[in-house]
């Protein structure tokens, strides 16, 4: 399938800042399920934009600038052709072993509650029948509701109610309670019913012995298909979160985000 | 940090020996004790602690109400090292430094020491003080630990014994450059009867290191600084002794920022770049990009610099991978598989909780062992087996059992004592050591002896400055 | 040298400098107050505060002043985030963060100073003792201006530190003269009884110019020439004239040394030719009030130009 996104964040400031510093995770690499067929990362302002990879294998863009401006806005725009490939990652770059992505994170650890869920889930069954049921388990018994506020995994458990990208450290904070090595994936996702979006989308990725990375969308309760489009992967969140930034002076920021992921036209296709 | 059981009687007498013979590095100063009384020796304590309450050589203890500043009690008897202790000493230093150089340079990229099984895999993937970030960053000259504290104690006339490799940012070396200083004012008739090997040339030997691992880019004077959390931090003094020691700027975070992956510091003639950062910040807060996002301390898009090879960060970061209190029982291993050498200095038996045979011996004999949480510092959050009543050994063999990774036990050793001025006159106190070790681009340096810390509180077992312990000059002579 | 280190080290200054100023404002309002043995001195008492900027939030605290909770909340309240203590506490706090910059005899005076600080309390000046802590905080400022002088490389450690004494000592010196100002009014001065004369005398002894007058002018105290004095005397080192000529001269140190001039040079030298050009009559002419409400934003947008183009 042929999907073209556009992604346009702006942000405007009450009062210049005198430098800002984004580390942006907005640009997708191949793998079987995904060819990138173009992509790229505009900015409305002349600022330094270098491209690079970090540890995990991601590829990322440094933005910075060193005077004031009252807005800056920051633009993805790009096609890829995907493949449903059963939610199994294969074909992709990998930096580290799996036994790195049990590591715990403030955002994914897991307390006592979320241990206690994960073991009951699991009970005896294998690693792959486990994180299905974990996530239906959690798409079950959890409120998605994005505009709810940022947390860690603790907290949105018992919270209930959550935004994707913490129902997807839930998610993480479980299977790494169970010793299955886990990660975080941001990326966009196709909707045939909404174009318009408000945000990225965010989804869980566990290992499972045998197949490999296998993709979990607890939001949706199904694994990836070809409507996922895989951008960046991390041990949580900040891992691979499509911008981190840091500003120096000025006051406030506000944001303003316009997002379509739809697909491409047929005629594009040939 | 050190444990005793046995009491400073029966422990080794740095002083008197086993025999109660003086021993003869301490010829010196057993007949100068027999010359001074009390009042004169009180006298001395007296203006040694005004020379630090003056001079604002002091440090926060966290927890305190803010702004409150202690001094470290320093005890004016010298400790003494004999050239030839010293000797064998630094040798074994030497080689452990390096191996802690090697270990980190091989987790960071071929992993050699795991494929050979050396370490298990899952204390580096899963140890936190490991920064998967680093994988594949070449550092200038392969030196991960540029500025390394060891910390030895000894329990006989030839055993030294590694307590804890300290590998991130080791501080006390102000406090053992302040020693001597006191020792050279206030104990000139000691002092002068000694032929004490000199140790002010620290800073000199640290600027060195520092600038030999600068980018190639920074040309003939790199511009080297060091970077503090600012002043409320309870090293502040020593971050400020050390730039004024080595004539560099103390920096903070604000005064630093990148420009095209190139870090650069505002002064009042404009930005002028930085080549070397000798940061005392842990990696936690260095960059709010990469790590902690709420850290206003570090520089945003500092990892990035230092990753291109813009700018050297001593020591570099992930460091802490190679000295947690787990990968210290593998270290004898290490320095055989890196170096192919027999370690010199001895490692402390460690059990390692995390492996099931040794937690079943640990939960057997938690009242005669020592438990340590694997990431802990400062002496806190241990257990002092013989010390502990049953509540507290109860409440360990919980904590154990819900996370035995999380920590390590080790029998209680008795370390040495040296005669020390404590209330009750002139005693003997049990010490340890920390020397300083540098390693650059020029090779390793160490001053001669380091650091001597002192449980001055009789039946104290722990000498960390943050809880209550002294400090003393250390004195390497040739007999 | 790092733009944070010359900030501190401004800073340091002018609390310092503060500091000295809220300790002879104390005394002579104290000493004028005892004059007035038949009122309770509690106009004084509140001419001092609006002196020191800090009379509003004192009454909202305290109500009306009295010598005693006055003279308590300019000196060691912790509320008042300008009180004496709090000047010697934030000058430390600016002095060890830029303690390489400083010599050994400034951080050890400043340091001695904090290291007395938590020993001073109300009983510090209770009864006749007063002299005796405005005396200290005098003797630290006179320690910490002479250790400087006489032990820091001239250089913009040195002149940093210097600016930072006059731009305060400007201010000071300004805000006193305007809070006293209709009393130096011609139509007060014709009445001129002896209670204006201890008046005049207060202004001057706050400034520590009593003497110096004498010296200068060998005549009784008259109010404009009071005003002369202590706006437009080139000699006397706390008038508005000298403090502008210190501040030109430092700032030329800077620009000579960095090779580059900014906002601060050209605004100091437009305030200081303009002292240099005024005479007195003309200044009572065009209001002395109006006149002195300039000089303090003036001033204040000196500071504010050293401050963007070296300290931030």
């Amino acid at each position: 399938m042929r999907i073209k996104v556009e992604h346009r964040t702006t942000y405007l400031y009450d009062e210049p800042p005198t430098s800002i510093v984004q580390i942006l995770r907005l640009t997708p690499r191949n793998h079987e399920g995904l060819q990138v067929r173009n992509w790229r990362i505009v900015l409305d302002h002349d600022a330094h934009l270098a491209p690079g990879e970090d540890a995990f294998g991601n590829t990322i863009h440094t933005l910075t600038l060193n005077r004031a401006l009252d807005d800056l806005t920051v633009s993805v725009e790009g096609e890829v052709e995907t493949l449903d490939t059963g939610g199994v990652l294969t074909g992709a770059a990998e930096r580290f072993p799996p036994g790195l992505y049990l590591r715990d994170t403030p955002l994914t650890h897991a307390d006592d509650a979320i241990k206690t869920f994960a073991k009951g889930v699991a009970g005896k069954r294998e690693v792959l029948d486990s994180l299905h049921a974990l996530m239906g388990a959690l798409h079950d018994g959890m409120a998605v509701d994005e505009d709810a506020p940022a947390t860690d995994a603790a907290r949105a458990f018992a919270a209930k109610t959550v935004g994707g990208r913490d129902l997807t450290h839930v998610f993480i904070a479980a299977a790494r309670s169970l010793a299955i090595p886990a990660r975080f994936v941001s990326g966009y996702m196709l909707r045939e019913d909404q174009v318009q979006q408000k945000s990225g989308h965010a989804w869980a990725e566990a290992h499972v012995p045998g197949l490999g990375w296998v993709g979990f969308d607890a939001a949706n309760a199904l694994s990836p298909t070809e409507a996922h489009i895989r951008v960046a992967m991390g041990l949580d969140y900040l891992g691979a979160a499509p911008v981190r930034g840091s500003r120096n002076g000025g006051a406030a920021e506000h944001l303003q985000v316009s997002l379509t992921v739809g697909q491409a036209r047929r005629q594009q296709q040939n | 940090m050190f444990i005793w059981t046995l009491g400073v009687a029966l422990a080794f007498n740095e002083m008197l020996g086993p025999d109660g013979q003086v021993r003869a590095p301490y010829a010196g100063v057993a007949k100068w004790l027999e010359s001074v009384n009390v009042e004169q020796l009180d006298r001395r304590r007296a203006e040694a602690e005004l020379f630090y309450r003056r001079g604002g050589i002091t440090f926060a203890v966290y927890g305190d109400a803010q702004g409150e500043e202690r001094i470290i009690p320093f005890d004016i008897i010298p400790r003494v090292l004999a050239g030839s202790e010293w000797k064998l000493l630094a040798k074994g230093l030497e080689q452990r430094v390096k191996t802690l150089n090697l270990y980190l340079a091989d987790i960071y990229s071929k992993q050699e020491s795991l494929k050979a099984g050396i370490v298990p895999e899952e204390l580096v993937w899963q140890n936190p003080a490991f920064r998967p970030e680093m994988t594949g960053v070449t550092v200038p000259k392969d030196i991960y630990v540029h500025i390394a504290g060891v910390d030895v104690v000894r329990i006989d006339a030839n055993d030294f014994y590694v307590l804890e490799d300290n590998a991130r940012t080791p501080s006390g070396v102000s406090y053992m450059l302040g020693g001597r200083e006191i020792c050279y004012r206030l104990m000139a008739d000691l002092y002068g009867a000694h032929k004490v090997a000199p140790i002010e040339h620290y800073p000199d030997d640290l600027i060195a290191t520092l600038s030999s691992v600068a980018p190639q880019s920074a040309g003939e004077s790199p511009n080297v600084v060091i970077l503090t959390p600012g002043q409320f931090n309870s090293a502040y003094y020593e971050h400020s002794f050390l730039a004024d020691k080595m004539g560099i700027e103390l920096v903070e975070g604000r005064d630093l920022f990148i420009r095209d992956d190139q870090v650069y510091m505002r002064t009042t003639e404009g930005a002028k770049r930085v080549d070397v950062i000798y940061r005392r910040i842990d990696d936690d807060f260095l960059d709010p990009l990469v790590f902690r996002p709420d850290s206003m301390l570090g520089v945003p898009g500092l990892f990035n610099a230092y990753a291109k090879g813009n700018v050297a960060l001593a020591n570099a970061i992930g460091t802490g991978a190679a000295d947690d209190k787990a990968i210290y029982a593998h270290m004898p291993d290490l320095v055989k598989f890196f170096l192919g050498e027999e370690p010199i200095l001895k490692n402390v038996p460690t059990w390692c909780c995390r492996k099931a045979d040794d937690l079943a011996y640990v939960l057997e004999h938690l009242a005669e062992l020592v438990v340590k949480e694997v990431h802990g510092s400062g002496g806190y959050g241990m257990l002092v087996g013989p010390q502990a009543d049953k509540a507290q050994i109860a409440k360990f063999r919980e904590l154990l059992k819900a996370n035995p990774a999380n920590y390590i036990a080790q029998p209680t050793l008795s370390l040495s004592s040296c005669p020390s001025f404590v209330e009750q006159g002139v005693a003997p106190r049990h010490v340890d050591l920390r020397p300083f070790v540098l390693t650059g681009g020029n090779g390793v340096k160490i001053v001669p002896g380091g650091l001597t810390r002192v449980a001055l509180r009789e039946g104290s077992l722990v000498v960390n400055s943050s809880q209550g312990g002294g400090t003393k000059d250390t004195w390497v002579i040739d007999l | 040298m790092l733009s944070r280190t010359a900030d501190n080290l401004f800073w340091l200054s002018r609390y310092v400098e503060r500091a000295d100023y809220l300790a002879r404002i104390i005394e002579a309002t104290n000493r004028l107050a005892m004059l007035l043995a038949a009122g309770d001195g509690s106009s004084e008492w509140t001419s001092a505060l609006v002196t020191a900027g800090c009379y509003d939030a004192f009454v909202a605290a305290h109500g009306a002043p009295t010598a005693e909770t006055a003279m308590e909340y300019l000196a060691l309240s912790e509320d008042n985030p300008s009180s004496i203590r709090r000047c010697l506490e934030t000058a430390r706090f600016n002095a060890r963060a830029v303690r390489t910059a400083l010599t050994v005899e400034m951080w050890e005076t400043i340091n001695g100073a904090w290291l007395e600080l938590p020993k001073m309390d109300r009983s510090s000046f209770a009864g006749g003792r007063m002299s005796r802590f405005t005396d200290w905080v005098k003797d630290i400022a006179l320690r910490i201006d002479g250790s400087g002088h006489r032990t820091m490389l001239r250089n913009d450690a040195y002149w940093f530190t210097r600016l930072g004494f006059y731009v305060e000592r400007a201010d000071n010196t300004a805000r006193i003269l305007d809070v006293k100002y209709h009393i130096l009014l011609p139509e007060v001065s014709s009445v001129g009884g002896g209670l204006d004369y201890s008046q005049w005398a207060a202004i001057l002894r706050s400034v520590n110019a009593l003497t110096a007058y004498r010296w200068v002018y060998r005549e009784g105290l008259r109010p404009w020439l009071i005003a002369d004095l202590l706006i437009l005397n080139q000699e006397l080192p706390r008038s508005l004239a000298s403090c502008y000529a210190n501040i030109v001269t430092h700032l030329d140190s800077l620009s000579n040394a960095y090779g580059r001039q900014g906002k601060s040079q050209r605004f100091a030298r437009t305030v200081q030719t303009a002292l240099q050009n005024a005479t007195i009559e003309r200044v009572f002419q065009t209001g002395l009030h109006e006149f002195l409400t300039r000089f303090i934003s003036d001033n204040a947008r000196v500071g504010g130009a050293i401050t963007e183009q070296y300290l931030a």
